[in-house]
């Protein structure tokens, strides 16, 4: 196990934003967070990744209680962009080589140009999709065992969505374990290998979708507007 | 790859590579695909793709040289026998359906000619 969370609650002005929800991730897998809009996953996330301290409960990393030198392990990347507008993709490269330890610029080009972005590209002027897999690039050059990545298909065009799709499966091997959390179940649907549904900061199902689809021939989708 | 979302993932890319090994897209001895490009190919998780050749080599439908990658089998006698065993599938779900319709033996034989001349 890499990462078990327990009994986690955080609290914003008086409203839970995640409740009591306790939690575990294997070595190696998919993991899927499923929910509305302010359910409480990116809180998640954020107290994963340790810029969100939890009020209540812990979480463990390879056992042992989150602490900061787990951080060089675990990638977050999230909904907003990380990068200012003047930037170059080169230079989102070298701030990111200076942030992070684990991060690899050799892998970091390869990635851009696989997805056909070049260095000399600025932010400011890339579509929506462009700076979607900019985002994923950078995040995925580190090479970290955890990754986290917060609504990575959201407003990307269909190509663009299915080359970032086959990038976190060529990246998901053994060593590595993923955590996306996506309002688009139907693009998921064929390769996470667990769903974790949350509403109101709780966790409501964690869902294994090859035995369920084996018990009782439902989908995420099916599950997903049953119990939502 | 289109799929039955309500039906195990990793049994449907089986059901596929042993249509290709029919077809011959995917000839006795060949390598196939790593684990890495088969979840890619079929977006599934790396994991499904090892179950996939996994149970593939159970059946006899292909065999695993370590550290050299996956190959179909080069037993003739099994394309032969997977051949017959998917065919026999689409009979069994094609029969199944016309008795549900009502139809015997005959008529069935009759309409399936009957296609068959339409269609020429």
């Amino acid at each position: 196990m890499i990462l078990e969370c327990r009994n986690l609650t955080k609290t914003y002005r008086g409203k839970k934003a995640v409740a009591d929800l306790s939690l575990s991730l294997e070595n190696g897998k998919i993991y899927g967070l499923l929910g509305e809009n302010g359910s409480g996953k990116t809180t998640l996330m954020k107290m994963i990744a340790g810029l969100v301290k939890p009020a209540e409960g812990e979480i463990l990393y390879h056992g042992h209680p989150l602490e900061y030198r787990d951080k060089a392990h675990i990638a977050y990347m999230s909904t907003e962009p990380f990068y200012y507008d003047y930037m170059k993709v080169s230079d989102v490269g070298r701030y990111y080589e200076d942030f992070f330890e684990d991060f690899d610029r050799k892998y970091f080009q390869d990635l851009i140009g696989k997805f056909g972005l070049e260095e000399g590209m600025k932010a400011k002027d890339m579509s929506t999709g462009m700076s979607a897999k900019l985002k994923i690039a950078a995040t995925l050059a580190r090479k970290s065992e955890l990754c986290m990545l917060d609504e990575p298909l959201n407003g990307v065009d269909y190509k663009a969505r299915e080359e970032i799709i086959a990038l976190i499966l060529e990246e998901a091997d053994d060593k590595r374990t993923f955590l996306l959390s996506t309002h688009l179940i139907d693009e998921i649907e064929s390769f996470v290998e667990k769903a974790f549904f949350i509403k109101s900061g709780e966790l409501i199902k964690g869902m294994d979708l090859e035995a369920e689809r084996m018990a009782s021939g439902r989908s995420l989708t099916d599950v997903y507007m049953d119990i939502m | 790859m289109e799929y039955n979302t309500g039906m195990p993932i990793y049994l449907q890319v089986i059901h596929e590579l042993k249509k290709k090994m029919v077809k011959g897209e995917l000839k006795p001895g060949e390598k196939m695909p790593s684990n890495r490009d088969l979840a890619v190919l079929y977006k599934v998780n790396q994991n499904t793709a090892a179950r996939i050749y996994r149970e593939m080599e159970t059946r006899g439908y292909c065999f695993t040289k370590r550290g050299i990658g996956t190959f179909v089998s080069e037993e003739e006698e099994m394309f032969e026998d997977l051949k017959k065993e998917m065919a026999g599938e689409l009979l069994r779900n094609f029969i199944h359906e016309m008795e549900d319709l009502g139809y015997e033996k005959d008529d069935i034989i009759s309409q399936i000619e009957d296609y068959k001349e339409e269609q020429k």
